[in-house]
C-alpha cells in the first residue's frame, strides 16, 4: 500500500476532482452552520454552470431566509414580495421566453402566504422551475408553526406541539401540485447525504431541461433542515429530518411525462 | 489499484456545521480544536491516509468550503 504517499503529490491541481463551481460566488454565506439552503444553492449553481446557461438563467429569490440567494449565485436575479416569486417568474419568463427561469422559496413563502400564486402557476404550466424548500418551519423569523410543521412539532406559535384540532395537519403541497395539469415534473428530494445531494442535482438539471422542451412546470421540492429553528445541532437535525419528516413527506417522484 | 485522496478545507469560511464529517465513510474528517476568525472549529483531515477522493464531504458542505484531489495508486 502507498499510504505513505505524502500529501503534497496529491494535492496538485492535475488530481483535482471537486471544487468550487465559478456559478456561486465568494461571499460567505449567512445560513446558519448546517443549513440546508447553502447545499441546495450549490446544486442549483453547479447545474447552471454543467449546462453552461449562466448568462441566460434568472432566478426569482424569496422572502425568508434565502432572500440572499442572489449574493450567492452568480446570475441574473429578481427578488419577489413575500408569496409571489411564483408570479414574478411568470412575467420573467413570458416576456424572456428563452431564458431559464426558476423560483427559490420556503415553505412559509410557497405553501403559507403565496398558496394562490404557486398553484395558478403549476396549473397554467408556466415553463419554469420551482426549487421548493421545506423545513417545515418558518426559519428567518424565528421558527413560527408553518404549514408544513408535523404533528406534535414544537415551534414558537406552538410551544405545546402542532394540534390537529387547532392547527389542522400538515400541508403536503407538493402531492396536490402533482395533481395539476400544468407540471411536468414533481419530485421530493433531500441533500443531507451526498447520495441525496446528487439525485437533488439531477432532479434540478431536469428541471431545467424540461424548461427548454417547454414541457411545462417542474417542481422540486427538497425536505430540509433548520436546525436553528428546530433547535438542534446540525447533525442531529438532519438525523430529526431523516426519522421524522421523511415519513411525511415521503422522497421520491410524485409525477414524470 | 487503489485509491488515494486528500481534501483542502477553506477553514475561514468553515462553519464547523460536521455535516462533513459524518458524510465522510472513511472517518478522515474531524473538527480541529483550533478555531478560525469567527470561533468556528473547523474541519480538517484527522486522518489523511484514510481518504479516498470520493467527494461526499465536499458535495454535502453547505458552504461550498472543500476542495477534494483524487490519484491512483
Ligand atoms: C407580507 C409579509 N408578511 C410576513 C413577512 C414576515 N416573514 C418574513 S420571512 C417569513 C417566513 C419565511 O419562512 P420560509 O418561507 O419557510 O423560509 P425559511 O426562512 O424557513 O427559509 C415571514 C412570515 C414578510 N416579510 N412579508
Ligand atoms: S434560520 Fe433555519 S432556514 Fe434560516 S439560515 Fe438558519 S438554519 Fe437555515
Ligand atoms: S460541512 Fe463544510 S462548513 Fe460544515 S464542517 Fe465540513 S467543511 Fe466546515
Amino acid at each position: 500500500m502507498h499510504t505513505t504517499m505524502d500529501i503534497k503529490d496529491i494535492i496538485k491541481p492535475e488530481n483535482k476532482v471537486y471544487s468550487k463551481t465559478p456559478v456561486l460566488l465568494d461571499n460567505v454565506m449567512h445560513y446558519c452552520p448546517g443549513c440546508s439552503h447553502g447545499t441546495a444553492h450549490k446544486l442549483v449553481a453547479e447545474v447552471i454552470e454543467e449546462m453552461g446557461i449562466q448568462e441566460n438563467t434568472i432566478g426569482v429569490s424569496p422572502v425568508g431566509c434565502s432572500v440572499f440567494a442572489y449574493n450567492y449565485v452568480d446570475i441574473d436575479w429578481q427578488q419577489a414580495a413575500h408569496g409571489r416569486a411564483p408570479a414574478l417568474a411568470t412575467a420573467t419568463k413570458r416576456l424572456y421566453p428563452d431564458k431559464y427561469v426558476f423560483t427559490y422559496q420556503g415553505d412559509g413563502d410557497l405553501a403559507s402566504i403565496g398558496t394562490a400564486e404557486i398553484m395558478h402557476a403549476c396549473n397554467r404550466g408556466e415553463n419554469i422551475v420551482v426549487i421548493f424548500i421545506n423545513n417545515a418551519i418558518y426559519g428567518m423569523t424565528g421558527g413560527q408553526m408553518a404549514p408544513t410543521t408535523l404533528m406534535g412539532m414544537k415551534t414558537a406559535t406552538s410551544p405545546y406541539g402542532r394540534r390537529e384540532d387547532l392547527h389542522g395537519k400538515p400541508l403536503r403541497i407538493t402531492d396536490l401540485i402533482s395533481q395539476l395539469e400544468g407540471t411536468c415534473y414533481v419530485t421530493r428530494q433531500s441533500v443531507q447525504n451526498a447520495a441525496g445531494a446528487r439525485k437533488t442535482k439531477r432532479a434540478i438539471r431536469k428541471g431545467f431541461e424540461n424548461s427548454a422542451k417547454k414541457k411545462g412546470t417542474s417542481f422540486i421540492e427538497i425536505v430540509s433542515s433548520c436546525n436553528s429553528g428546530w433547535k438542534m445541532s446540525p447533525v442531529k437535525a438532519n438525523e430529526w429530518m431523516v426519522e421524522n419528516m421523511f415519513p411525511s413527506y415521503p422522497l421520491g417522484d410524485l409525477k414524470d411525462i | 489499484m487503489a485509491l488515494r485522496g486528500a481534501i483542502v478545507v477553506d477553514t475561514e469560511k468553515c462553519k464547523g456545521c460536521s455535516v462533513c464529517v459524518v458524510n465522510c465513510p472513511t472517518n478522515t474528517i474531524a473538527l480541529s480544536k483550533e478555531v478560525n476568525s469567527k470561533g468556528y472549529n473547523y474541519a480538517y483531515m484527522a486522518s489523511p491516509e484514510n481518504c479516498t477522493g470520493c467527494t461526499n464531504c465536499a458535495t454535502v458542505c453547505p458552504d461550498t468550503c472543500i476542495t477534494v484531489y483524487r490519484v491512483k495508486v
